[in-house]
């Protein structure tokens, strides 16, 4: 979760996270490094008592700040589609849950052998344990097995929602009339916040997600201890 | 054929990859899912066949449509208002 006064990206819990994670810090180097040479050379010029005011042409420099734009916008351009690649590899998914979306909270189906469906709320301010976040909490997380490939389908029951945890990278909007399709991993166990991200109505800033990733023993022990909805 | 088809059935963890729909929308995946089985069972029992070769399309149903959906779509097939041919 978001630490108070945090600047940066969260740690990351899944692949494609650390991928981002690089990703973004190789981004930010190139914009901080060409926002430096620029802020250098406007002072340059800004300092200077010298005067040429007859330039005519100048055909290698205009060569040079053609050609190497063109080369850093390549240079973030390959490592951006190569990611874009890698979230939509074909995996094999251990199982599948359904995130359906609600004013104001989320529903969760676990139905690969029986209907197993319960809902979500936050944990209102007045109800937290010692140790607990403030409008992060939830009154039923979702367990989950970790080092699983996951199949996430989301969808709406009434209006636009968006689903995302961006400790796993994930962020998918909820369509009412619509099944959206994200693969989850986690690398390890713990517990993953996040808020959903879509306008949603009054209660919108109070709907949050807690995923509880834990080992594949435990899962199943905690799977039969949900009934049918 | 139809002994693949029970171990399939038998050693189902959850919806496999469908190359039919790829991308990211997989609305139609439930659907198209929904109908075969319910096809299949009306064909079948039209028949006098065994039924239990229909089991796949309704496990992969089952995962993967939400199940206010297939309550309303069951509720609509016995009023007789399903908007798909069954």
């Amino acid at each position: 979760m978001a630490t108070p006064a945090q600047l940066g990206l969260q740690n990351a819990t899944s692949p494609i996270m650390e991928e981002l994670i690089a990703f973004h810090d190789h981004a930010l180097m190139i914009i901080f490094l060409i926002s430096s040479l620029v802020l250098y050379i406007i002072s340059l010029m800004l300092t200077t008592k010298l005067t040429h005011t007859s330039t005519m042409n100048a055909q290698e420099i205009e060569m040079i700040w053609t050609i190497l734009p063109a080369i850093i916008l390549i240079m973030i351009a390959l490592p951006s589609l190569r990611i874009l690649y890698m979230t939509d590899e074909f995996n094999k998914p251990y199982l599948t849950l359904k995130a359906i979306g609600h004013q104001w909270y989320w529903s969760y189906e676990y139905s690969d052998y029986e209907d197993l469906a319960f809902d979500s709320y936050i944990t209102p301010t007045y109800f937290l344990e010692p140790g607990e976040f403030r409008l992060l909490e939830v009154d039923n997380r979702t367990t989950l097995p970790m080092e699983a490939d996951i199949r996430m389908l989301i969808t709406s029951q009434d209006v636009l929602h968006s689903w995302a945890v961006p400790s796993l990278g994930v962020k998918t909007d909820a369509i009412p009339g619509r099944l959206n399709q994200a693969m989850l991993a986690s690398m390890r166990p713990g517990l993953f916040y996040g808020q959903c991200s879509e306008i949603c109505g009054s209660n919108h800033s109070f709907m949050p997600i807690v995923l509880e990733f834990i080992y594949f023993q435990d899962f199943e022990v905690w799977a039969s201890y949900l009934y049918i909805v | 054929m139809a002994e693949e088809m029970k171990s399939k059935v038998k050693n189902y963890k959850t919806a496999p990859f469908d190359s039919r729909f790829p991308n990211q929308n997989q609305t139609r995946n439930c659907w198209q899912n929904y109908l075969d089985f319910h096809r299949c069972e009306k064909a079948l029992n039209a028949k006098g066949d065994d039924v239990s070769v229909c089991q796949w399309y309704r496990r992969v149903y089952k995962s993967l449509c939400p199940i206010s959906w297939v309550t309303d779509w069951d509720e609509q097939r016995a009023d007789g208002t399903f908007p798909g041919k069954i």
